[in-house]
């Protein structure tokens, strides 16, 4: 039975419409106008225990108010939810004692004060023993490398040993499941790959459930081998990455570097011929022919390096927005 | 709703971890800790001689002699004190956590909401105010020859206990109200003006202010009443009409809360 299951989740909100300038201002002031924005429509997806998923879409496609239906933050405005046996915006504390939220752009921890005084009331909120934060800090801490940052204030650590730190705290009470909402937005390549790493090790060693945002591809692609696809809050994709991929580019990218100068007529037969030069050609090359033209070019053509790759998936995924396609 | 032992203990875990981190926040700024308390002892001392310029020609305030209304100071006195130490801090927070979208983080915690937002911080600077309330209720009472620990010590403590209660749901449906309205620090500003009033007897101010007082703005059940019941002269008509309208406020307070979070939108990402 799956963990996580939404039926036609739908969310609509009703926003300011206001024009620009003084004028607009005293206008929206006197008289306020407001229309209805489906943030979320019909969305309906199954997810099991210990699954990692990626969530994408562009800028205001209703991933996080999606994650914070899932939360039980906001209330949908149509459809069913169950997370773990719960209605989510009941917020049972048993429910909330399942799981956590973490917001790249927001933060729990006390600008003020070191970071272990913020998991001392996580503590104590979540009914630890001292014994116990100790030995989840001792734990988690070392998981995500973090030594003498937890006693140094946090209006003082860099935005990766602050990030780092919410994830501790946000995992204090060792929930599992995940709702991770861009946790590295902002971070430098280093700090991403050790918090993707973390996520990851966590994952393997609680069998935690995991729903994460992300616009930085790279997140994704190490972590999920599942992902939904969601644009203008409709559902345009639910499956394998991989299969994602396929579906969006049926060809691979093949680059010959050559000993010998071969007529582009050669390479026609393989596939389309992005690029011809003297040494070197670009072709791409349908994924079923793939393996066979590989070893008749290699026999046939005197091929001194080959690399074979698929185009950027960010790449892929903004020209499917773009092109504005139903739903694969 | 009944606790049991273990959720009794949690919770009172949860609440010292809130005031030690508050008190901690308190103490990073020095600078901070010397103007309060400066700010507090000079309010005090101005309170003091506004109330006595009333009296130095032997007038009496609304029929109250001096040393009872210093009583109906010391109560206006120890809600300032409550005021500063929990309302400020904490129901002010409430419209930042709004804007901000933080609270999220309250909301995602397994415990109270509003005991979370109601108890979260703690303003050391309101114990001078709290001190020199008691103080003052104490030698009002004594000049006024009043029982201290007389039958009517209890209903003199659950009045100056319900005013408390009183006070806080007002404050705390004020906030509320920043669900639908984000911005409502003015409407806490105008309260906190408006309470000043309670600063003397009821009886002092003209009819029609008395019945807003009394009716709309429950200013006579925040300090007069509580002071009349401390010098042992609230009738039972009062005493009932101030426990009822605690319990009512409670009741209202709760439900609005929860009531609002239906319509919690959280601030965008």
């Amino acid at each position: 039975m799956p963990l996580i299951t939404t039926q036609n989740l739908s969310k609509s909100f009703l926003v300011g419409d206001k024009r620009p300038g003084l004028k607009g201002t005293l206008k929206h002031f006197v008289s306020r106008k407001t229309r209805l924005i489906n943030a979320v429509n019909n969305i309906s997806i199954e997810i099991d225990q210990g699954e990692m998923v990626g969530f994408i879409g562009p800028n205001g496609a209703g991933k996080t108010t999606t994650l914070k239906m899932l939360c039980g933050l906001i209330h949908p405005t149509n459809g069913h939810l169950n997370v773990a046996g719960y209605v989510p915006q009941r917020r049972q504390h048993d429910f909330l004692k399942k799981i956590t939220l973490v917001m790249g752009q927001k933060q729990q921890l006390i600008w003020d004060l070191p970071p272990l005084d913020s998991l001392k009331v996580n503590a104590a909120v979540y009914g630890l023993s001292n014994e116990e934060a100790q030995r989840r800090i001792e734990e988690l801490s070392e998981m995500l490398d973090l030594g003498d940052e937890l006693t140094c204030p946090v209006r003082k650590l860099s935005l990766g040993q602050r990030m780092k730190a919410e994830l501790l705290a946000s995992l204090l009470h060792r929930p599992s499941i995940l709702f991770l909402d861009e946790p590295t937005l902002g971070l430098d390549v280093n700090a991403q790959v050790r918090v993707r790493e973390f996520i990851s090790n966590y994952n393997n060693s609680f069998g935690a459930t995991i729903l994460l945002t992300s616009h930085y591809m790279g997140d994704i692609t190490s972590l999920c081998k599942r992902v939904i696809l969601i644009h203008d809050g409709t559902l345009f994709y639910d499956g394998m990455l991989e299969d994602l991929i396929t579906k969006l580019s049926p060809c691979r990218s093949v680059r010959l570097e050559l000993t010998e100068p071969q007529p582009v007529e050669r390479f026609l037969p393989f596939g389309e011929v992005v690029h011809h030069q003297k040494y070197l050609v670009r072709l791409l090359i349908p994924r079923a022919k793939l393996t066979s033209s590989l070893a008749t070019l290699i026999n046939s053509c005197s091929v001194k390096d080959l690399e074979v790759s698929d185009p950027p998936i960010e790449k892929l995924i903004g020209d499917l927005f773009k092109s504005g396609q139903t739903p694969l | 709703m009944l606790l049991n032992a273990s959720e009794m203990s949690r919770l009172v875990r949860t609440i010292l971890s809130f005031w030690s981190t508050s008190l901690a926040t308190e103490f990073e700024y020095k600078l901070n800790f010397l103007i309060e308390l400066i700010s507090t002892i000079g309010n005090l001392i101005g309170s003091i001689f506004i109330l006595s310029l009333f009296y130095n020609d032997g007038h009496t305030l609304g029929g109250w002699t001096w040393s009872s209304a210093l009583v109906v100071l010391g109560m206006y006195t120890i809600l300032e004190g409550f005021t500063t130490i929990f309302l400020q801090p904490n129901l002010s927070r409430i419209v930042r956590h709004v804007q901000n979208g933080t609270l999220d983080f309250v909301l995602l915690k397994p415990v109270s909401s509003q005991l979370w937002l109601s108890f979260r911080l703690f303003s050391p600077w309101g114990f001078p105010s709290l001190l020199c309330g008691v103080c003052l209720i104490i030698y009002g009472s004594i000049k006024n020859e009043t029982q201290f620990f007389s039958s009517s010590f209890l209903i003199s403590s659950l009045l100056v206990f319900s005013s408390l209660i009183i006070l806080y749901n007002i404050w705390f449906m004020l906030a509320t109200t920043s669900i639908w309205f984000v911005k409502v620090w003015n409407v806490n500003e105008v309260l906190r003006s408006t309470l000043v009033a309670g600063r003397y007897p009821i009886s002092a101010y003209p009819p029609i202010l008395r019945v807003i007082f009394t009716f709309v703005l429950p200013i006579a059940f925040l300090t007069t009443i509580p002071a009349q019941g401390i010098l042992g002269i609230a009738s039972i008509d009062w005493i009932i009409g101030a426990l009822s309208i605690t319990l009512f406020s409670l009741f209202c307070s709760i439900n609005l809360w929860r009531y609002a979070l239906r319509f919690y939108t959280s601030a965008s990402s």
